[in-house]
């Protein structure tokens, strides 16, 4: 069976221009570095890192919202990168993102009705009661009463804002959702309202949803599956709670062991793999394994060669040290950092 | 037992808007002993930030206004009533504050190294080059060696980390006695947030500073602070030491709160949800203020006034049915 | 403030969709709500209907130009309600005038100005990229053009028509229109909800006009009534440097600059014409607010 979302060696590079008049490129953040993905329909795909590592920029590229710089996206068999504008541009209704500011991302001076109404214009011909009974349905559908039709949106708090946001996307009834850090703008009461509305409208509605956060436990609760990003490029990706529990690209364990648990005797008990500085700019990436600056295992191999996303039976990786980590870690040093 | 660090009394604030008055704080009272993490949770409107601004007079008044209370600091002075002049000499020496975006608390057109010095001269009793090799020493305490150059940079030059790393430098550099941090890791990334709390721990050891930690993820806090007070629409709810706010909530919001966070250790179908949305704060609340929302509220929670009582050696909540020993509540 | 909406499943649908004009019909509602606006609303009425009417109201009484040498510089009279001026002229009859003149240059050089800036900063900023700096260059040289001799070099080719007046005031005020339309246009265009537009498929067009626009009506409006009393004030300087209206036809701006003048001897030459303008602009300051305001649904108090 063919996957329903393939995505080829997918590049986005944004150059950097100097000069007032005449302007020349200087150089180029490589945002998206080469991403190989494939999705099945239904799949929820959980997309982990942290700032500038470019998981937004990739959910973007998916969307062709930002057009990739190469490489291929494909949706159920149409090559959306070979697509002209205007095909395109109809082509979206199969294809949807939710943004992560639920105060950006309605227009202030629409109202729900209106916001709802367009998106549904957009890609069907419908007259003006059936669209209102389209809209009625979609509110009910992220849990909110028809009552808030004529609202405009600074009535309604952040969690019901994105529900209407969720509610836009679902009108042109699509089959693949890009949500881009969905829920870390809410407070976490109704960020687990979000979720739980998210998971529940993928499974009832059939959604194939890729997840977009630097929150693990959040994307472990609601993925199949979880790719981690580090500077434009996937460096482990396996089913979530593999990846979670059991991770083997040294990034990821570090990841996985910064996040704060809820209990504090787990957490001043537990190891933490503490990483030093921060991610180097993608302007300038480091040579070989991009991780290698931060990294307590890297050696100078790991300056010269750019690691594959290797297969390793549970999951894929991209180191080239792993085996001898799980060596040295199965001798008991555990310790780094 | 000695006298508390900082003792807050019947602290309310409110805010006079157009819309009416928005009663942020309702008459809370707590203490922070010396050297000890005080953590203080809520979710966004519980007002965590809103108390902690007004113990240094920083809320703009108007539309803020403290309408009653007392911050007894050391035992002797009120910040809530000094005079100005009086403030200053506690305000960035004594009592520190780091912020939650790093990049919008330095001045983008000073010299990192000025700003770092800038509570030492200002505060006097130190000469210009006594001030830059504190601040020099002080940057590599928070993990910045190359200090002698970084002096010389400017705040855009530093990732949010390292700018972070400036603020805590800046913040402890007169050793002071209380520090407030206002989420200073929420902007920041995972990897990046575990340094800090692991350089603010290690700091606060070296000064003996104790830290009033606001924050609105229940994690951070558990690893990191000694006492937590929970925070609902203007009030204390609960308070404990942290193990037990973990361990036996006493205050089914915190219990509640607890529930719905997606966790590592777990997988779960659905996460537990709160129901509806927290009350409107302008105006006056009858009851316990959770009690809408709250899935063991009866009648008279709807309907009596509130206060925080110790239902437990150490353990104070807000709820009257703990606090009538109704109801108990298992973790 | 939020809203304490009770988060039920849609199962009523006995709501009633207002229809998609209801900006502008909500924005009415919010403005009749606005006492000083709707104040600052009639005034401007009144004195546009003045002023109109002047041609009618003269032919009955005196007429702009017509001298009563027997009562050159009086003080207001039953005669001559608002007094004469140094020329015995009626100063009630030529004050409608140089409102009508004002009023008509302060707009139509405003509507000019917003055209060219909103069209020509909506398309650099939208396009972005090369065709932006170079466009944004453009409105620089302009900027860096001393006014006067631009307008005096307007004058003396096509002649010192009132049209080219607007043209010429026009003509300079579209630069900073440009300007701030481009930099909402830029911040708005990286707006998610824009980016939402785009994801959902609509046409340019439509994401300009509907999504765009309506959120940088506020800033237009607001400069729109600063640039009215400027381009009157300009106007005044045009004329007093012989520019612009020529006598014996007036504006409001020629007759502060006459009443300043006798300030001394006849206060009221100055009073009366001055008191018109400054509540002009009171007027249009209010109105502004109160636009901007009740065109925002955010502002609503309920």
């Amino acid at each position: 069976m063919n996957p329903f979302l393939q995505i080829r060696e997918l590049k986005t590079h944004f150059p950097i221009s100097k000069g007032i008049i005449f302007q020349r490129e200087v150089g180029k953040v490589k945002a998206v570095d080469g991403v190989n993905l494939e999705l099945q329909q239904g799949e929820i795909l959980g997309l982990v890192g942290e700032s500038g590592c470019g998981k937004s920029t990739l959910g973007r590229s998916i969307l062709h919202i930002i057009r990739p710089t190469s490489g291929q996206v494909l949706l159920d068999g149409v090559n959306l990168t070979l697509l002209e504008p205007e095909a395109l541009r109809s082509a979206r209704k199969d294809f949807q993102m939710i943004f992560q500011d639920p105060y950006a991302t309605l227009n202030p001076r629409m109202t729900v009705y209106d916001t709802l109404a367009e998106a549904f214009r957009a890609h069907f011909k419908v007259k003006g009661n059936a669209i209102k009974a389209e809209v009625v349905q979609l509110l009910g559908k992220v849990g909110l009463p028809a009552s808030a039709l004529n609202k405009y949106p600074h009535e309604f708090s952040g969690g019901q804002r994105q529900r209407i946001a969720i509610a836009r996307a679902l009108a042109v009834k699509p089959k693949l959702i890009v949500a881009d850090e969905p829920v870390s703008a809410l407070d976490v009461s109704v960020q687990a309202q979000i979720i739980n509305l998210l998971a529940k409208l993928c499974r009832e509605l059939g959604l194939t949803l890729i997840f977009i956060s630097h929150d693990l436990s959040v994307v472990k609760h609601i993925a199949d599956r979880v790719a981690v990003m580090y500077l434009g490029k996937i460096v482990e990706l396996g089913p979530a709670v593999t990846v979670v529990e059991r991770p083997l690209m040294p990034y990821t364990k570090a990841l996985v062991s910064a996040v704060p648990i809820p209990d504090p005797v787990l957490e001043k008990s537990r190891k933490r793999m503490l990483l030093t500085g921060d991610p180097p700019s993608p302007i300038n990436p480091p040579s070989g394994c991009p991780f290698r600056t931060r990294c307590p295992y890297a050696i100078e191999k790991c300056a010269q060669v750019v690691p594959p996303l290797e297969d390793f039976g549970t999951q894929f990786a991209a180191c080239i040290r792993i085996r001898e980590i799980q060596g040295l870690e199965s001798v008991g040093s555990s310790r780094a950092g | 037992m000695a006298t508390p660090l900082l003792q807050v009394d019947d602290l309310a604030v409110s805010f006079h808007t157009r819309n009416g008055i928005v009663r942020a704080v309702r008459n809370i009272s707590f203490q922070v002993n010396r050297g000890e993490t005080l953590g203080i949770v809520g979710e966004s409107g519980s007002g965590k930030s809103v108390c902690c601004y007004s113990l240094l007079r920083l809320l703009p008044m108007p539309p803020g206004r403290i309408e009653s209370g007392k911050a007894i600091f050391d035992g002797s002075m009120d910040l809530l009533s000094a005079s100005i002049r009086d403030l200053n000499k506690v305000r960035g020496k004594r009592i520190s504050m780091i912020f939650q975006d790093p990049m919008t608390s330095l001045n983008p057109y000073l010299k990192v190294g000025q700003q770092i010095m800038e509570p030492l001269l200002i505060h006097g009793s130190t000469t210009k080059a006594a001030a830059r090799a504190q601040a020099i020493e002080m940057l590599k305490s928070v993990g910045i060696h190359d200090g002698e150059q970084r002096m010389e940079a400017y705040p855009h030059q530093f990732s949010g980390g390292m700018r972070q790393r400036v603020m805590i430098a800046m913040a402890l550099i007169t050793k002071p006695d209380l520090l407030i941090a206002d989420e200073p890791t929420t902007a920041l990334d995972v990897t990046v947030q575990a340094q800090i709390l692991e350089l603010i721990k290690k700091m606060q050891g070296e000064l003996g500073t104790a830290v009033i930690f606001i924050s609105h993820d229940m994690g951070v806090v558990a690893g990191f602070c000694d006492r937590v007070n929970v925070m609902y629409a203007g009030k204390i709810v609960e308070s404990a030491g942290t193990q037990k706010i973990f361990e036996e909530p006493q205050h089914p919001y915190n219990k509640a709160l607890q529930k719905s966070i997606p966790s590592l250790q777990q997988k779960g179908k659905e996460l537990f949800t709160i129901e509806g949305l927290p009350p409107d704060l302008a105006g006056d609340l009858r009851g316990c203020p959770f009690a809408p929302r709250c899935a063991y509220a009866v009648d008279y929670c709807r309907r009596d006034p509130v206060e925080l009582l110790e239902t437990r050696p150490g353990h104070y909540s807000a709820c009257l049915r703990v606090q009538r020993k109704e109801i108990t509540l298992q973790s | 403030m939020e809203s304490t909406l009770k988060e039920q499943p849609a199962s009523e649908t006995q709501v009633d969709i207002r229809p998609p004009s209801s900006l502008w019909r909500d924005a009415w509602i919010r403005l009749s709500k606005n006492k000083m606006a709707l104040m600052g609303l009639w005034f401007l009425i009144l004195l546009i209907l003045f002023a109109l009417s002047a041609p009618i109201i003269a032919s009955r009484t005196y007429a702009y130009d017509k001298q009563d040498l027997s009562m050159t510089s009086a003080p207001p009279s039953g005669r001559h309600w608002l007094g004469t001026d140094v020329l015995g002229r009626d100063l009630a009859i030529r004050i409608l005038y140089g409102a009508q003149v004002s009023l008509a240059v302060g707009l139509a050089a405003t509507i000019v100005a917003i055209t060219i800036g909103v069209l020509y900063g909506s398309i650099a900023g939208f396009i972005g990229g090369k065709l932006d700096s170079m466009m944004m260059r453009f409105v620089d040289i302009m900027y860096s053009l001393p006014f006067t001799i631009f307008v005096i070099l307007l004058m003396v080719f096509y002649g010192r028509k009132f049209v080219n007046l607007f043209l010429a005031i026009g003509a300079v005020e579209w630069l900073t229109m440009a300007r701030v339309v481009r930099g909402q246009m830029l911040s708005l265009k990286r707006q998610e909800f824009v980016e939402a537009a785009f994801a959902l498929g609509l046409r340019r067009r439509r994401i300009i006009l509907r999504h765009i626009i309506p959120n940088m009506l506020g800033i237009i409006i607001i400069y729109a009534t600063l640039s009215v009393p400027s381009i009157m004030l300009l106007e005044a300087f045009l004329s007093f440097l012989g520019l612009g209206i020529q006598p014996p036809m007036c504006s409001l701006g020629v007759l502060i600059e006459e009443g300043a003048r006798n300030m001394e001897e006849s206060p009221w030459m100055l009073v009366f014409p001055a008191a018109v303008f400054s509540l002009t602009l009171f007027s249009l300051n209010f109105l502004g607010d109160g636009l901007r305001d009740a065109l925002d649904p955010r502002a609503s108090k309920d």
